[in-house]
This record gives structure tokens, C-alpha cells and sequence, in this order.
């Protein structure tokens, strides 16, 4: 049995935060693991910050809302500064480097500061960060598997958009190749 | 077995309701059930079925009232203040026996409040959906898997007793994805047959009347008691409550729906740490589970009720408990979630014998005894 | 010629019969109340058109509020100013069925004014048969949404005062400048020729309702002896000088003629 691992995805409306929890959670769905995806909503999803919560378990999920995450996916500095207090000790942060120049201050942290936008860029990936950080938190806890995560872009892509997902696994695997 | 998909809780239950035969969706745009109209708006021109964004909630279920009373499977849905102007027409359908599923995605209030999850239409759901004597059968969906079936199961109920019936959600459910199987499909054989219905006589049957209006009060009392009659066949066979590590428990918890995702998590913790809780959770709103929290009065030491409202459900498990246990509350309100550190805080405190109230006051949980 | 031939054409003609979608029952309606010939017409239309085992009406809150037992078609009873919503839901599941409402003022004009103006942009397939006598009856003779400047009521004891109160509204007028409205049409049903007048622009309503031309609504200006404070006949001078001059007599809206072929 694997051990639980709630994830706080987090960044600017339109910056993909979303669609990357929904790549994360389509995943462990297709793992057979017990999951859920809990987006913010309301006025701040405009222009503001956007948020949300995926917790993959082994048991019934309970509070779909993280407070206390293992891993945080950051894609700005006001969800950085927001949420990096809240990481339990020992968790996974990584950050798109490219928008988010900091030096951690926890040390019982693993930090990972990945160019994602500039990676996406320098790759024929614009607008993929998010995919690339996705591949990060892979490389990073093994969560889930190559095979279950583009099995879960090919479920996240939408069927008019199929010709995405390629560019889509492309932007996993630099992710996750990602040191 | 079908597969299982990736749902918003909103979705879902409208994918659902239309596997059960819905045709049907009168609504008028509101935060956080939005995207149950989209889809209905989405699908129905598919299948030919009305999708109809009235020009308001009062005219909304007004549609539904006709629609029904027209003899088809109808719904609409809603968020708490828009509930409160379809108040009107829920007793016109309560008065008049139509069957009809209304969704209500809750968010806080009084008033236009604000549009995080909240659970503070208990009463309204449950006491008070409309004037007059009279209920609705009132569901409480604590997953998106539950969201799909209790859709299913509200037209099936709806039908059987000629009642509106409620889905008191949240905004959490109806926002969160979680894996769903959706159900089979039905087919138009399997929907009931409603020879009240007013569809045209076609000089084949005396005309049908479909009212709420009986101007002799003798004839009003006889309509309601019948009604009420047919209340008590709800209680009997439709109370449903799920029960978590009950059968030793000493506290146990109350609480439906997002909140008792939060209770179950907190029942968890306690257990880890060696305090025998465990949860009931009501399903079923009206008829309250009564049952089910009877039959653990005598192996429970305590209860705690836990409600994202100022504690509104409490009031019918006091009245179950009736003294013979204390019963204690956790909640948050206007849109704050519970954490279940939180309720294990209230775990420990009613497990050493405490009886107390634990709401917010101005940012800071204050709580002495009961 | 035969003999059975014979007493067949010496059988009386009858001239004059209740309509089969009347139903044989005492109404409540007052003497000189117009509602009485209105609801005969619109049984009449019912049977001419053939269409009783088809059609379901709506009743409102005000004096028709209990008029689901003087028709023989199926009937829905309303929420007070609902019936054009409720009209929408039956019309919705029952595309091929014939809908009509039948309402007051305060329910059309007032309380259901939304409801209204929605359905008739929407152009529903329904038939509205709006009575408009200036005045609440049923709740005993208050101010209504169409109640004339300077007319006493329960609640405008010293007039109407329009500075306060506002003016009354022309409901053929304001819907006649809809899209989804396919007839609006003002009637009166004061004297023999305008209660034939009336009866052929309600029968149009629910002939364009079938040719799925839109929104149908036939507005009768109507007397309200008891709540006047007049005679059967009086109310009808008190109507022809006073309720006539303001709301004219006339097509407002009409689809066909609009195309040409009316």
C-alpha cells in the first residue's frame, strides 16, 4: 500500500493549474487508487490566483481540501509566499523557476526550482509549464507511473484537442527528466 | 461493470438525472452550481430534451411545477438564495403532490452571503421549504459517486410518493472531481405510468385537475392528512444513514454531506490514537435517520453533531437523543471549511466528558458547555 | 320521399347548446361580471376547433382561481402572476398539446409581469386570455396594475393619483412591440357584435398557437359590477366611457399581417 499524498497545485488563472491536477488525479484514477481533485472557485479564478487540491489514497478520501500538503506545485510568487508555510515537514516543493525567484527558507523541505516557462519555451511547449511540473512531481515522488500519466493526458486532452497530447507527454518526460 | 470517469459532482448528478429519464431543466444562472445547468444546456438539445434558462428562479420552478404536472421528469437546481426564491413554488408542488427533483448546491448566507461550501439551508431544506404543512424528501450526497446515485434515486422517490425531492449539496460537491461510475441508463419503459397527469384527455378519461386549493377548510385538512399519511410510509421505508466504526463506538459523530468527509478523516485520527469514535452519517435529511442514532444510544457515551453552519442539523439529533446523552457541536460557517484537526480537538474534548458548543466567533473558535 | 326522411327534417335545429368543454356547473361569478361570456367563448373556440381532449388550460389567482372546474379540459392550477410559467413547463413536455392561461390583471400585469413579458419574448406557444377589468375582484376590489387615473378603489380611496401611484399599463401596446409575439389583440365584450369580435380574435389565438406562430394574447376589457360599485348595466357605460377611451379596441400585433396574409 502506498502512502497517501495530498498535493496543492497553485499559480495564476490560466496558467494550466487545473489541467495539471486533473493530469495528476486522471492518473492515480487509472493507478486504481482512491482520488480527488478540489479546484478554488468563485471571483479569484479571474485575473487572480488559482488553486487546487488532489488527494490520491489507498483509503476513502475524507476532506478533499489540503491544508497540509506532501508536495506543492507553485507557479507564481503570491502562491508561493501563500502556501509554503503550510508543507508538512519533509515535503515536496517545486516551483516554476521562471516565475518564482526565491531560496527556500525551510530546510526540512525538498526543494526543486525548475525553469518551466522557459523550458516550455526553449522546447516548442508554450503554455506546457504546468505539464513540465507535473513531470517534475513524478521524477520527484514516483507517485504514479509514465504509462498512467499519459494514458491520463490522452482522458484530460479533450477529444476536439486530441492533437495536443502529444506536446502534452513531450512536456512530461522533460519534466521528469528534469534534474 | 461500467467505467469509471472523472466527474465534477455537478456533472455527474446531471448526467445522472438525465439516465434516470430527465428531459427536462428550467434554471437561472448562479454560483457554485453553474456547471449543472452548462451541461444541461450542453445535452439536452442532444437528446431532444428542454434545456430553458427561465428569467428567474420563481419562474423557474414554476416551469418545473407545469412541467411536472404535464406528467415528465423534470429538474432544476439551484444555489441557497436562488432555493429561497423558489420557496413559492416547492409548497405549490409540496400542495399539489407533484413530483419534481430540485437541486440545492449550497454556499453561505444570510442574504447574498458568499459562494464558498456551506450546509446553513438544513432548516430551510428540512423545516421550512415552503409555506404551509407540509415536506419534501430531503438527500444528502457526501461524494460525486453519491451525487450520481441519489439523482437517480430522487426521481425514483419522487414518483413513487408524488413528492418534490431535494439534493442538499454544496459547493464542495458539486465543484470536486472524484471517480464515478454513472448509472445504466433507463429506458422510457421503465418510467412510471401517471394517469393523473394533465396531458390531454384526449375524450379518453373525466379531465384532470392538477391544484393546491381547497377553499373548505374540512377539504384541506383531509388533503394534508392524507399527505401526511403518505409522510409516514417516507419515514418508514425511505430513512437512510451510512454508520463508520460505530458498533463500539463511545463518541459518536453526527454529520452529513462535506462535512462528514471532514468528521470521517477526524474518526480516523482518533482512532490512531486510541479513542473508540465513529461517525453516523444521514443520507437521508427528511425523514431524519432517527433509526440509526436510536439504536446507538445505548453504546455511545457521547455524540458530536459537526455542521459547516452555526449547528442546525443538532436540533433533531437532540431531539432522537431527547437527554439521554450529551450531545456537543463543532462547526464553521460562511464558507470556512473544517479541518479534521480541528474535530479531533472536539473528539478528545466530548470523550473526556465534556458537553459544549465550539463555533467561530470573530476569527477565533470559542466553546464553553452546552 | 320516405317517411323517416321525412321526420328527419322536421327534427327541431338546435340554435343554442352549452358547449362540451363547459362544464355543466355553477360558476361563482357575479352578475354583469364579463368572465361568464368569456369563458363560454373560449369553450366555444375549444369546440370548434375540436381540440377539448388536447388542450390544457391554466387557471390564475383571482376570481377564475377555481375556473379548472368549469372546463372539461385538463387544468392546472397556478401560483398567483406563474401561469405563463407554468404554461412554459406544460407547453415544454407537451409540444403538440394546446396551452392556454386565463388571467386578471393583478396576476398578468402586476405580479406576473416578468413572467409575462418572458413568455411573450420567448414566444411561447400559448394562448393568454388577460381579463382586464381595472380592478382586483377576488380580494374585493383593490387597485390594480390597469386601474384608470383618478379611479376609487379599497386601496386608492381618494383616486388614483398618479403622481404616487403611477399610471395604469396598456399590456396590448407594451407586448405588441415583442419579437415572439405572434397576436396581441384587444377586445371587448359589451355588445353582441364585439362579444362575435371577440370570439373570432380568440379563436385566431389559438389557431396561430397551432400553427406554432408564437405568443397569443387576446386582452377583453371587462366589467367588474360588484367591485365598481355598479349595476350589471351601468358597468358597461362606465366601461364604454371610460375603460374604452384608454385602452382602444384593436390588432396590436399580428404575425400574418405582418407577412401579408392576414
Amino acid at each position: 500500500m502506498d502512502k497517501p499524498l495530498n498535493i496543492m497545485l497553485a499559480g495564476f488563472g490560466g496558467q494550466g493549474i487545473l489541467f495539471a491536477g486533473k493530469i495528476v488525479a486522471y492518473a492515480g484514477l487509472i493507478d486504481g487508487r482512491e482520488i480527488s481533485w478540489l479546484p478554488s472557485y468563485g471571483p479569484e479564478m479571474r485575473g487572480g490566483t488559482a488553486n487546487c487540491s488532489v488527494c490520491l489514497s489507498d483509503e476513502p478520501i475524507g476532506s478533499p481540501l489540503v491544508t497540509e500538503p506532501d508536495a506543492l506545485i507553485a507557479m507564481n510568487l503570491p502562491s508561493y509566499e501563500k502556501f509554503i508555510d503550510t508543507v508538512r515537514p519533509g515535503g515536496v516543493v517545486i516551483v516554476d523557476a521562471t516565475m518564482v525567484n526565491v531560496t527556500p527558507t525551510r530546510s526540512d523541505l525538498r526543494f526543486f526550482a525548475v525553469p518551466a516557462t522557459q523550458l516550455a519555451e526553449e522546447n516548442e511547449l508554450k503554455g506546457l509549464a504546468n505539464v513540465i511540473l507535473v513531470g517534475k512531481l513524478q521524477g520527484a515522488t514516483a507517485f504514479s507511473n509514465r504509462q498512467s500519466l499519459e494514458t491520463a493526458i490522452d482522458k484530460s486532452v479533450s477529444a476536439k484537442r486530441q492533437d495536443l497530447a502529444e506536446a502534452n507527454k513531450r512536456a512530461l518526460v522533460l519534466g521528469e527528466m528534469t534534474v | 461493470m461500467a467505467e469509471k470517469v472523472l466527474m465534477k459532482g455537478n456533472e455527474a448528478l446531471a448526467e445522472a438525472a438525465l439516465r434516470a429519464g430527465c428531459r427536462h431543466f428550467f434554471g437561472y444562472p448562479i454560483t457554485p452550481q453553474t456547471e449543472l445547468a452548462a451541461y444541461m444546456a450542453k445535452r439536452m438539445p442532444k437528446i431532444g430534451g428542454t434545456y430553458l434558462q427561465a428569467e428567474s428562479e420563481v419562474a423557474a420552478i414554476n416551469m418545473v411545477y407545469g412541467a411536472s404536472a404535464a406528467g415528465v421528469r423534470v429538474m432544476t437546481s439551484s444555489s441557497s438564495p436562488g432555493i429561497s426564491l423558489k420557496g413559492e413554488g416547492i409548497s405549490y408542488m409540496v400542495g399539489a403532490d407533484l413530483p419534481a427533483v430540485i437541486i440545492n448546491v449550497q454556499r453561505g448566507g444570510p442574504g447574498l452571503g458568499g459562494i464558498q461550501p456551506s450546509q446553513a439551508d438544513y432548516w430551510q431544506a428540512t423545516h421550512a421549504s415552503g409555506h404551509g404543512d407540509g415536506h419534501i424528501v430531503v438527500f444528502a450526497p457526501s461524494t460525486v459517486q453519491e451525487m450520481a446515485d441519489l439523482a437517480a434515486r430522487a426521481f425514483a422517490v419522487g414518483d413513487q410518493y408524488r413528492t418534490p425531492v431535494m439534493i442538499l449539496a454544496d459547493g464542495m460537491l458539486g465543484q470536486m472531481m472524484e471517480p464515478v461510475v454513472l448509472p445504466e441508463p433507463l429506458a422510457d419503459d421503465d418510467l412510471p405510468a401517471k394517469p393523473w397527469a394533465i396531458d390531454g384527455h384526449k375524450n379518453q378519461r373525466p379531465h384532470n385537475t392538477i391544484s393546491s386549493l381547497f377553499l373548505a377548510a374540512q377539504q384541506l385538512e383531509d388533503s394534508i392528512t392524507s399527505r401526511f399519511e403518505r409522510y409516514e410510509q417516507i419515514k418508514a421505508h425511505e430513512q437512510r444513514a451510512e454508520t463508520y466504526l460505530t458498533t463500539d463506538a463511545d463518541v459518536v459523530l453526527v454529520a452529513y454531506g462535506a462535512a462528514a468527509r471532514i468528521a470521517r478523516s477526524a474518526v480516523n485520527k482518533a482512532r490512531e490514537l486510541g479513542i473508540k469514535a465513529g461517525l453516523i452519517r444521514p443520507i437521508t435529511l427528511w425523514p431524519y435517520p432517527v433509526d440509526t442514532i436510536e439504536s446507538l444510544i445505548p453504546s455511545a457515551s457521547a455524540f458530536l453533531v459537526v455542521e459547516m453552519s452555526m449547528g442546525q442539523m443538532i436540533d433533531d439529533v437532540r431531539l432522537v437523543i431527547n437527554g439521554r446523552r450529551p450531545v456537543s457541536f463543532f462547526g464553521h460557517t460562511g464558507g470556512v471549511i473544517p479541518t479534521p484537526d480541528e474535530v479531533l480537538v472536539a473528539i478528545q474534548r466530548a470523550h473526556a466528558g465534556e458537553e459544549f458548543r465550539v463555533v467561530p466567533i470573530h476569527s477565533k473558535l470559542t466553546g464553553g458547555a452546552a | 320521399m320516405s317517411k323517416s326522411a321525412t321526420l328527419a327534417a322536421e327534427k327541431p335545429k338546435i340554435l343554442f347548446e352549452r358547449p362540451k368543454a363547459l362544464s355543466d356547473v355553477i360558476t361563482n361569478y357575479c352578475p354583469g361580471c364579463s368572465h361568464g361570456i368569456v369563458q363560454r367563448l373560449v369553450t366555444e373556440v375549444i369546440d370548434e376547433l375540436g381540440i377539448e381532449g388536447s388542450t390544457v388550460g391554466v387557471c390564475p389567482v383571482g376570481c377564475s382561481v377555481t375556473a379548472y372546474d368549469f372546463y372539461n379540459c385538463d387544468m392546472a392550477q397556478a401560483a398567483h402572476g406563474r401561469a405563463p410559467a407554468v404554461a412554459t413547463g406544460i407547453k415544454r413536455a407537451l409540444p403538440n398539446n394546446v396551452v392556454f392561461t386565463y388571467q386578471g390583471d393583478g396576476d398578468l400585469a402586476s405580479i406576473g409581469m416578468a413572467e409575462t413579458i418572458h413568455a411573450a419574448t420567448r414566444g411561447e406557444k400559448i394562448t393568454v386570455i388577460f381579463i382586464n377589468n381595472a380592478i382586483y375582484g377576488m380580494t374585493g376590489g383593490q387597485m390594480a396594475p390597469t386601474s384608470l387615473p383618478g379611479q376609487v378603489t379599497q386601496t386608492s380611496p381618494y383616486g388614483r393619483d398618479v403622481a404616487t401611484a403611477g399610471y395604469p399599463i396598456r399590456v396590448c401596446e407594451l407586448l405588441s412591440t415583442l419579437d415572439g409575439v405572434a397576436l396581441a389583440e384587444r377586445v371587448t365584450v359589451d355588445s353582441p357584435k364585439n362579444v362575435r369580435a371577440a370570439k373570432k380574435a380568440i379563436k385566431k389565438g389559438f389557431e396561430y398557437q397551432i400553427e406554432g406562430l408564437g405568443y397569443t394574447l387576446i386582452e377583453v376589457v371587462a366589467t367588474c359590477p360588484t367591485n365598481w360599485g355598479f349595476s350589471a348595466k351601468e358597468a358597461i357605460t362606465w366601461l364604454q366611457e371610460n375603460m374604452i377611451p384608454y385602452y382602444p379596441l384593436g390588432v396590436y400585433k399580428d404575425a400574418k399581417a405582418i407577412k401579408g396574409d392576414a
